[in-house]
């Protein structure tokens, strides 16, 4: 071993000038407020308003925008808007703003359509108790959901059928045969007083397009689970029956569906049991929304991990009870916004049913527009106004009911 | 039901006759044979991918083996599902990643499947689970949800939740790997007291201590065959195969 070599390993073995490797902290560290929390609003402004150039400009530019429409837009909606009178007279006036007096006087066309006027309290009292049925199911930590399940799945929608459209006279001579062939006083009763037939095309306005949704919605979400579930079956003919429904349904508009299933429906069964007129969009309608769910819900069955089939398969639950308590519970709750999403769009698709003849909320205002008591420049602005507000309602509150129902579920099962 | 009496005896839980399964064209268990005797706990080990995961996944049909034949309890397992449920009722399972039913309390979870398929009352289902989510000492966490417990005291759930099934054989497939290092000794402890009390358990594990403690025999598997099956201290102090020492030689160090 040469000198320097020599020199450097003994130079590495003597003791080195390194710090202390012994440490032992005595007493612990103090908890610190985190830095940056000075409040106020003019602190928030500054960070989130006015951070950078970018954003500054932004802020100004959207400032300079509201104060160039806000003024007008409030003028035109509320200031100058005419509240009650009692034909288009007053609107017609120059400088008038949003006519709300014609929206009063033709509330109730746009509500109830045709629907006779002395027989509105059945809409009235179908859409109250939908909407007591509505809130029990979804108001948060309500009780006995299973009944409320079953009475809105299950009776609601025959006593709608029964309050909104009555008996005709063949269910009226049927009832009536039947009584007297079993001598039942009691159906006798029910067959002499039923409610009068009030036939489809004599509905319209809110409460038809309200039908069309409630309707998609109930029947989407069930049968969008059933076509998740067996396009992801194992058996091949299942799965091929709902891959072929679900891309054909979804390759094609819905206004095309609803034309086929205007046209072509009649044409496959006998002109007596042909679908009646309103029955047959709602058809159409359902069908389009079930294969959007469909697609949702798949989405959802395979975000669930591997681990959790397997978890409830080792336990040995059953295929229904795994879906039903393990894997759809949380398939479903990670799918909400995309479910809500399909609602509110579904919502508004209802708008199109007024293309095969049914006369919806927006079809109502449509035509009412064109009323020559009330015809003036402001009269069309101001039913779109009304029409557009109330979609907006409904979809914003769907909206909010969702994040709402998304924060609740998450809570307790993240860390 | 004949097919049910092809057992060669009561005291074997779980009978295993040349088992070959293959994913694609991958031979994964290449004619396994392993009779499992009634209160007996073996340790399965060996490399990663040598099968040992798929081979105690097959006990309970999680996968489905090709050929070759698997009795547990007596019972064939065939496609029927039916039997293949009755045959998981039987048999508890402990997974790596837990497994737990994030949706669902520690109670539920543990009450879930005697309610649903034991068809048990739920106060008698709650005090049931109540009683083994004492005996792996969490009694305190039944109604948290699993994400808010430690990875050791999730474990600890997923055994008692298997146990609330009353079943006659467990399946532990490598219990601890997914754990904090300070967690498996928890997740251990309650794994010996079970096998202290008798239970019948393959355990697929890389804890060798574990092995030396418990183990009525200790079988090494490598590319899909079983090389060598011996009682613990034998294993370890005199390993037979040179593909079992040269194992040992580096997972013992």
């Amino acid at each position: 071993m040469s000198e320097p070599h020599a020199a450097a390993l003994s130079a590495r073995n003597a003791e080195p000038a390194r710090p202390p490797h012994v440490f032992v902290r005595a007493g612990g560290a103090p908890d610190l407020p985190p830095p940056g929390l000075v409040g106020g609003p003019l602190a928030w402004a500054q960070a989130n308003l006015f951070g950078s150039a970018l954003s500054a400009a932004l802020t100004l530019a959207s400032l300079a925008f509201l104060a160039w429409a806000l003024p007008d837009l409030v003028r035109w909606l509320l200031l100058d808007a005419v509240w009650s009178a009692p034909d288009g007279e007053a609107c017609r006036r120059p400088g008038a703003g949003a006519c709300w007096a014609y929206i009063g006087a033709k509330l109730e066309f746009f509500a109830y359509g045709s629907y006779p006027r002395e027989m509105t309290w059945r809409v009235d009292l179908t859409l109250a108790l939908g909407a007591a049925l509505a809130v029990w199911l979804l108001w948060p930590g309500a009780r006995r959901k299973g009944l409320g399940l079953a009475l809105f799945f299950g009776a609601y929608p025959l006593l709608a059928l029964y309050l909104l459209h009555g008996l005709g006279d063949y269910a009226r001579a049927l009832l009536g045969g039947i009584a007297a062939l079993t001598g039942s006083a009691t159906l006798r009763d029910v067959a002499r007083n039923a409610l009068p037939l009030v036939p489809t095309n004599l509905w319209g306005g809110i409460f038809v397009s309200l039908l069309v949704a409630t309707v998609g919605i109930v029947v989407s979400l069930p049968l969008g689970v059933l076509l998740a579930l067996g396009r992801r079956s194992k058996a091949p003919v299942a799965r091929f029956l709902c891959v072929m429904l679900i891309e054909i349904v979804r390759g094609v508009p819905l206004i095309t569906v609803l034309f086929m299933a205007n046209t072509m429906l009649p044409l496959f069964v006998p002109a007596e049991w042909s679908p009646d007129r309103l029955m047959r969009p709602l058809i159409g309608v359902a069908l389009f929304a079930s294969v959007y769910m469909a697609e949702v819900v798949r989405g959802g069955l395979q975000a669930v991990p591997k681990g959790q089939y397997e978890g409830a398969m080792a336990l040995g639950l059953s295929w229904t009870n795994m879906m039903r308590l393990i894997v759809l519970p949380q398939a479903l709750t990670i799918v909400i916004p995309g479910v809500v999403n399909s609602f509110i769009a579904l919502f508004k698709d209802t708008t199109l049913v007024a293309i095969v003849g049914i006369f919806d909320f927006l079809r109502a205002v449509d035509t009412q527009r064109l009323d020559p008591a009330w015809a003036g420049p402001t009269i069309s602005a101001t039913g779109y106004v009304f029409a557009a507000a109330f979609y907006f309602v409904f979809c914003f509150g769907m909206s909010r009911y969702s994040l709402m129902m998304e924060r609740r579920l998450a809570r307790g099962r993240r860390h | 039901m004949s097919a049910q009496a092809l057992s060669a005896s009561p005291d074997v839980a779980i009978e295993m006759r040349d088992v070959h399964k293959w994913y694609g064209r991958f031979h994964v268990l290449k004619g396994v044979d392993l009779d499992v005797a009634r209160g007996e706990r073996i340790v399965v080990c060996g490399p990663s991918g040598s099968g040992k995961s798929t081979l105690i996944r097959c006990v309970n049909r999680l996968e489905t083996h090709q050929r070759g034949r698997i009795l547990v309890n007596g019972l064939e397992l065939t496609d029927d599902q039916k039997r293949i449920e009755a045959i998981r009722r039987d048999t508890g399972m402990v997974f790596q990643h837990f497994n737990l039913f994030p949706h669902l309390t520690v109670l539920e979870n543990c009450t879930l499947s005697p309610i649903w398929t034991l068809r048990l009352p739920q106060k008698e289902a709650e005090a049931r689970a109540m009683y083994f989510l004492e005996r792996v000492r969490i009694p305190e966490q039944a109604h948290k949800y699993p994400l808010q417990l430690s990875g050791g005291q999730q474990q600890r759930v997923a055994i008692a939740r298997a146990l609330c099934m009353a079943p006659k054989v467990m399946l532990f497939d490598e219990p601890t790997s997914a754990l904090d290092p300070e967690m498996v000794k928890e997740v251990l402890d309650t794994m010996v007291s079970l096998a202290k009390e008798g239970m019948t358990m393959i355990c697929v594990t890389h804890e060798m201590g574990f092995a030396r403690e418990v183990a009525d025999r200790v079988a090494f598997i490598d590319r899909g065959e079983i090389l060598e099956v011996d009682k613990p201290e034998a294993f370890f102090l005199r390993p037979q195969h040179e593909r079992t020492k040269l194992f040992l030689s580096q997972i013992l160090r």
